[in-house]
């Protein structure tokens, strides 16, 4: 198993795929987009069941990283083509390479020009995520989680609908913002320490005095990605405006990376600043979660109410972070695997009605559940998976995230908590507004319920959804070690700089 | 076996009639549905025999939950003589509420649905009371939530029914709030959230503080405060009551089973079942029996006037958990749970009397469209006349028993708090009787006030629904005789074994039985006094009610908006909640935000980029320059952080 690089290949089969339907002569439209759909179907089905590898293989009671792959890169910088992954990123990888064969289904017929660079923009897309999650050299996670901006940039602004462009820029300006203060990060970094090599990183105590600068620089390319509040206006554009798959990802995967940057560079590296910082961190995840709660009640556009919603739980997650316990962590990480699949699937469940419909206003709508009964279960138990219902995956999350937040402070817990009324307010009130009522608009009087394609794209989400919330213990064991690792970290370092304070008084 | 059987049977049948309810057809659901609580309501039987009786409990684990780090919850069914007992409170009405919906049910279009919500709630409540830790109670108390969300919007055309089921959630996600805060404390105090390793610890704990929002209070307190929060918001306790009565939206047998038997009196239960911890915080304890005791007078008031018939008996609900509350809140938690044992029997008789009269009216609901038809439909005319005298408490029916013992333990205490329970349970038993009797009055007797069509149709209900009734009707009639003696008599400690704690020095049960005289009768003095009112006003002086409410029309106009509790809530949270919202969105988001932000930088690039192409410089040449600049203020910014 160990010389089996199969990091690389669950990274880069997409590639190939895409590069396959690349190659798909263009000569009869209609063929070649049959072609690029079930090209990227296999590839990414074929990668998903190869990444499964990871989740069998997995070594649950190790904190270090596994499956690694190294080999020079880049000699003269010491730049390493450094691959592994560790029970806080693992199941991110199974994340992504899950949702890409769902996007892929979810846009059979959604769309309809240009679907050979549909696809190939869709798997180029599946490479750089997996990537950016197995990276562990701070170069090559910077090209990858850089790289991913594009082809989500091209998705929304080629595929998009009407305000495509504007919302693209919007997404685009936001995030390269941060990122170029990133790459000053990474740059301060690698002329401190000599090295961009992530798990050497994580043994190097950086001084403390450039610590903070090099947190706040992290802070401005992650609280982006999050989006933490106020940085987060460009999410409901971006998915308002992005094709259902594009919002699928965005949500599923996208919004994950900033948190995993938190979780893999700012606490661990910077345990100092990071510490300073905590206060800073909860006041904004907490203003996000009661503003966009708030807001999202009085949303109009269905896309922009599961958007701010989830500006809401990523706020959890990163309360979660920042509580440096086990179980805020663990929490935090749950939170979003959960949010990963159970918003996904929300934004799905909008993708179903408005391939019907062609509009995502939810005055439109009413009543749908005459018509569509299997819909109308499918939502509802999304829907309850985002309010965070016991027995759902969402509910886990949250209670662990409250668990540890209790233990920091009662008073973000508290508020925190507040935002559980406020997410079963919203949702309730979408769910009423589509759903129930009386079916009276004539355009709804012909739709039609879900087909076969559909119900294949939500069963895996819908089964998962439940076992996650039922029996979380196989999925919690593989993150127990490593967030465990983590925590001590950070509890050691605080030790030392609590021991070196005393001893200068 | 059977002990898992009683409890998963619900949810396969749930889950069998929910999701091939389109091959079953409605037969194939009901078939299913009523077969598995059929058998569960006899394996609970077994269970109370064996657990209670015969004194074996015992709890079987499942498989783990959630662990993570030193949090660590299993799935697992705990099996003492207060679970027995809410096994057989659930099941037999639950079961008899199920073949009474297949009369009830019949004409409408939806019948699979229907059987699969029910069977899932009766799932749900199963798990709350079997709870082994807090976390699983907490799994249960959403579950029965949401099953009671579902079916009060089981008509989901209805908008005031949509509303009505979004408030009860609601609602009961504010007092969840209350109770997963004490969870999180009841975590950081033990360490654990195991029932048992909790309340072992608890008595090394009693001094115990805690720091909780920027103050130190005594740990218990506050737990327990926290935790009754949840208790108020499922037991529709004054304050978090509001959306009960609203819950009448729902189809009858579901007001019977969820909002009058069971779901709301959870509440009852948590606090009778964390009787170990409350013991410990006599301030909770005193707080548990004010709330209750008001809540007793409070919803006895409303009740006197709503025209509704289900919001009559909704409101009595309301009324008699308060009673339960109260007499938890003396230590009485045997009381209390008595009283919740007979309720659910007469209540659950009286709401599915009504749903029958509902039923034989072609779907009236107001008491001022109805009278003059008790000599058509006279099976439900009796069963409503049992109901009442149970819910009266009127000698030896089942309310007798147990809401004299209630009053009784309040009277017993011989505390400040006590006594004002004692007193509101007295002035809201003259009302009991009082809306009760108004109620049969105005429904049955009298002049027809319904049209023609309306009154010719009258019926008395098919079998399937008229049974149920009568088996009910037993319980109304017989449980308080029967269980006295093992629920608060002399075989008490007996049977309720380790299930519920009492500090020795909390004697308010016990005394109970030493009380003078006239406070044993007079509970059923003041029946007397109300059903005579009643008679009095609605069958000799059927004038009277128009005149009082004409003269006190301030009076009347407050009690029968309900005291404006929706519209203060309305006024104080919703509207609110939709303006801040709204002004988030558009000035935060929009204005502040974005045009700062992203707008704010476009349109200025936009901005400098068409008074740098004016100069002809090339746009090379200026990147080059701003990026010469930029390095230059980050080396000197490295510099001065190094320095």
């Amino acid at each position: 198993m160990s010389d089996f690089p199969v990091l690389s290949l669950v990274t880069f089969l997409p590639l190939v795929g895409a590069i396959a339907i690349l190659i798909i002569p263009n000569r009869d439209e209609a063929l070649a987009a049959r072609n690029a759909r079930w090209t990227a179907l296999w590839t990414s089905l074929f990668t998903f069941f190869l990444s499964l590898v990871l989740y069998t293989g997995f070594d649950r009671k190790s904190a270090a990283f596994q499956f690694v792959e190294k080999s020079t890169w880049i000699e003269s910088f010491g730049i390493n083509y450094h691959m592994g992954v560790d029970g806080i990123s693992v199941l991110f990888v199974l994340l992504s390479t899950l949702l890409t064969p769902i996007c892929v289904l979810a846009s059979w017929d959604a769309i309809k020009t240009r679907v050979k660079e549909y696809m190939i923009a869709f798997l180029v897309l599946e490479t750089l995520m997996v990537g950016m999650f197995c990276a562990l050299d701070f170069v090559l996670f910077y090209i990858f989680f850089e790289g991913v901006l594009i082809p989500m940039f091209l998705i929304i602004g080629v595929w998009g609908g009407q305000r495509r462009v504007y919302a693209a820029f919007k997404f685009f300006l936001y995030t390269l913002t941060g990122s170029v203060l990133m790459l000053l990060a990474i740059l301060a970094i690698y002329l401190q320490a000599g090295t961009t090599d992530v798990p050497t990183l994580l043994k190097y105590t950086l001084p403390a005095n450039i610590q903070t600068w090099l947190w706040l620089a992290f802070f401005a390319s992650f609280a982006v990605k999050v989006p933490m509040w106020p940085v987060h206006t460009w999410l409901p554009d971006a998915h308002v405006e992005a094709p259902t798959a594009g919002s699928v990802i965005l949500a599923g995967v996208l919004l994950k990376m900033g948190a995993y940057g938190f979780l893999r560079f700012s606490v661990p590296m910077l345990p100092i600043a990071s510490d300073f910082f905590t206060p800073l961190v909860f006041g904004l995840s907490i203003v996000a979660v009661i503003y966009t709660s708030l807001v999202a009640l009085v949303q109009l556009d269905m896309k922009k109410l599961i958007a701010y919603s989830s500006v809401a739980h990523m706020g959890f997650v990163t309360l979660g972070i920042f509580t440096f316990n086990q179980q805020g962590v663990t929490g935090a990480i749950y939170q979003m695997l959960s949010h990963g699949i159970v918003s996904a699937a929300l934004f799905l469940c909008v993708g179903v009605i408005y391939d019907r419909m062609h509009t995502r206003e939810i005055d439109r709508y009413g009543g749908l559940v005459e018509r569509m009964p299997k819909y109308a279960f499918f939502f509802m138990v999304f829907m309850l998976a985002s309010v965070g219902l016991p027995g759902t995956s969402g509910f886990v999350g949250e209670i662990l995230v409250l668990v540890g937040l209790f233990q920091v402070s009662t008073w973000v817990a508290t508020l925190a908590a507040t935002g559980v009324i406020l997410g079963a307010a919203y949702m309730l009130w979408l769910y009423r507004r589509v759903v129930f009522g009386k079916l009276t608009k004539d355009e709804l009087k012909s739709i039609l319920d879900m087909n076969g394609r559909e119900i294949a794209v939500f069963m895996p989400l819908l089964i998962l959804t439940i076992y996650m919330g039922v029996y979380p213990a196989p999925f919690l064991e593989i993150i127990e070690v490593s967030v465990a690792n983590l925590v001590d970290q950070h509890k050691t370092a605080m030790t030392a700089i609590e021991a070196l304070s005393v001893a200068g008084q | 076996m059977i002990y898992v059987l009683a409890i998963f049977l619900p949810l396969v049948g749930a889950t069998i009639a929910g999701l091939f309810g389109h091959w079953l057809k409605d037969k194939g659901a009901q078939i299913v549905t009523c077969g598995g609580l059929l058998l569960s309501a006899t394996f609970s039987v077994i269970i109370l025999n064996e657990v209670a009786l015969k004194g074996e409990p015992q709890t079987i684990q499942i498989f783990s939950w959630i662990i993570s780090g030193g949090f660590e919850v299993d799935w697992s069914l705990r099996f003492d003589t207060l679970t027995a007992v809410m096994l057989v409170v659930v099941t037999v009405v639950s079961c008899a509420v199920h073949f009474y919906s297949i009369g009830y049910m019949h004409h409408d279009p939806s019948v699979p649905r229907f059987f699969a919500y029910l069977s899932l709630f009766t799932f749900f409540m199963l798990m709350l009371v079997t709870a082994n830790n807090f976390l699983q109670l907490f799994f249960g108390w959403e579950g029965v939530g949401l099953a009671s969300y579902l079916l009060i919007g089981f008509w989901y055309e209805k908008p005031s029914a949509n509303a009505a089921a979004i408030k009860a959630f609601l609602v009961n996600r504010v007092g969840d709030f209350g109770f997963a805060l004490g969870i999180l404390g009841v975590f950081l105090m033990y360490g654990s959230i195991d029932f048992d390793t909790v309340f072992n610890a608890t008595p090394g704990k009693a001094a115990a503080t805690m720091e909780f929002l920027g103050g130190t209070w005594h740990a218990l307190t506050v737990l327990c405060l926290l935790l009754f929060i949840g208790a108020m918001g499922k037991s529709a306790q004054l304050g978090l009551h509001t959306w009960l009565p609203d819950a009448m939206e729902g189809p009858t047998p579901v007001s019977a089973l969820i909002h009058a038997a069971t779901m709301v009196t959870a509440g009852v239960f948590m606090v009778a079942r964390l009787s170990p911890m409350f013991e410990y915080a006599p301030f909770a304890l005193d707080v548990v029996c004010v709330v209750g005791a008001s809540t007793a007078f409070f919803a006895a008031t409303v009740g006197l006037v709503q025209n509704d018939i289900k919001r009559v008996i909704a409101y009595s609900t309301c009324s008699q958990l308060g009673y339960m509350f109260f007499a938890c809140g003396v230590s009485a938690y045997a009381a209390g749970v008595f009283h919740l044992f007979t309720h659910a029997f007469f209540k659950a008789l009286l709401f599915l009397g009504a749903g029958s009269v509902i039923h034989a009216m072609s779907s009236e609901q107001d008491m001022r469209h109805m009278g003059g038809i008790w000599s058509h439909i006279k099976l439900t005319y009796a069963m409503m006349w049992i109901g009442s005298l149970a819910l009266a408490g009127l000698p030896f029916f089942a309310g007798f028993y147990s809401k004299d013992m209630v009053l009784e333990a309040a009277f017993a205490a011989d505390s400040g708090v006590g006594f004002y329970a004692f007193w509101m349970g007295i002035i809201a038993a003259v009302m009991t009787a009082f809306y009760s009797w108004r109620l049969l009055f105005m429904t049955f007797h009298g002049e027809p006030r319904a049209d023609e069509k309306t009154m010719a149709h009258v019926h008395e209900s098919p079998k399937v629904m008229t049974i149920p009734l009568i088996v009910l009707s037993l319980g109304a009639l017989f449980a308080g005789y029967i269980g006295y003696d093992a629920f608060v008599g002399t075989g008490m400690n007996e049977f309720w074994g380790k299930a519920i704690f009492v500090l020795p020095t909390n004697t308010a049960i016990i005394d109970a039985h030493h009380v003078p005289l006239w406070v044993k009768l007079l509970p059923i003095f003041v029946g007397l006094i109300g059903i005579g009112l009643a008679y009095y006003m609605y069958i000799m002086r059927t004038d009277m009610p128009a005149k009082v409410a004409a003269k006190c029309w301030k009076l009347y106009l407050f009690l029968y908006n309900k005291w404006y509790f929706d519209e203060l809530y309305d006024k104080l949270f919703v509207q609110p909640a939709n303006y801040i919202g709204r002004g988030l969105w558009k000035e935060g988001d929009g204005t502040l935000i974005d045009g700062l932000g992203p707008d704010g930088v476009a349109s200025l690039v936009r901005n400098l980029a068409g008074r740098v192409s004016q100069l002809q410089s090339g746009y090379v040449y200026h990147y080059a320059f701003a990026m010469l600049i930029g390095v230059a203020g980050l080396v000197t910014l490295y510099l001065y952080t190094l320095g």
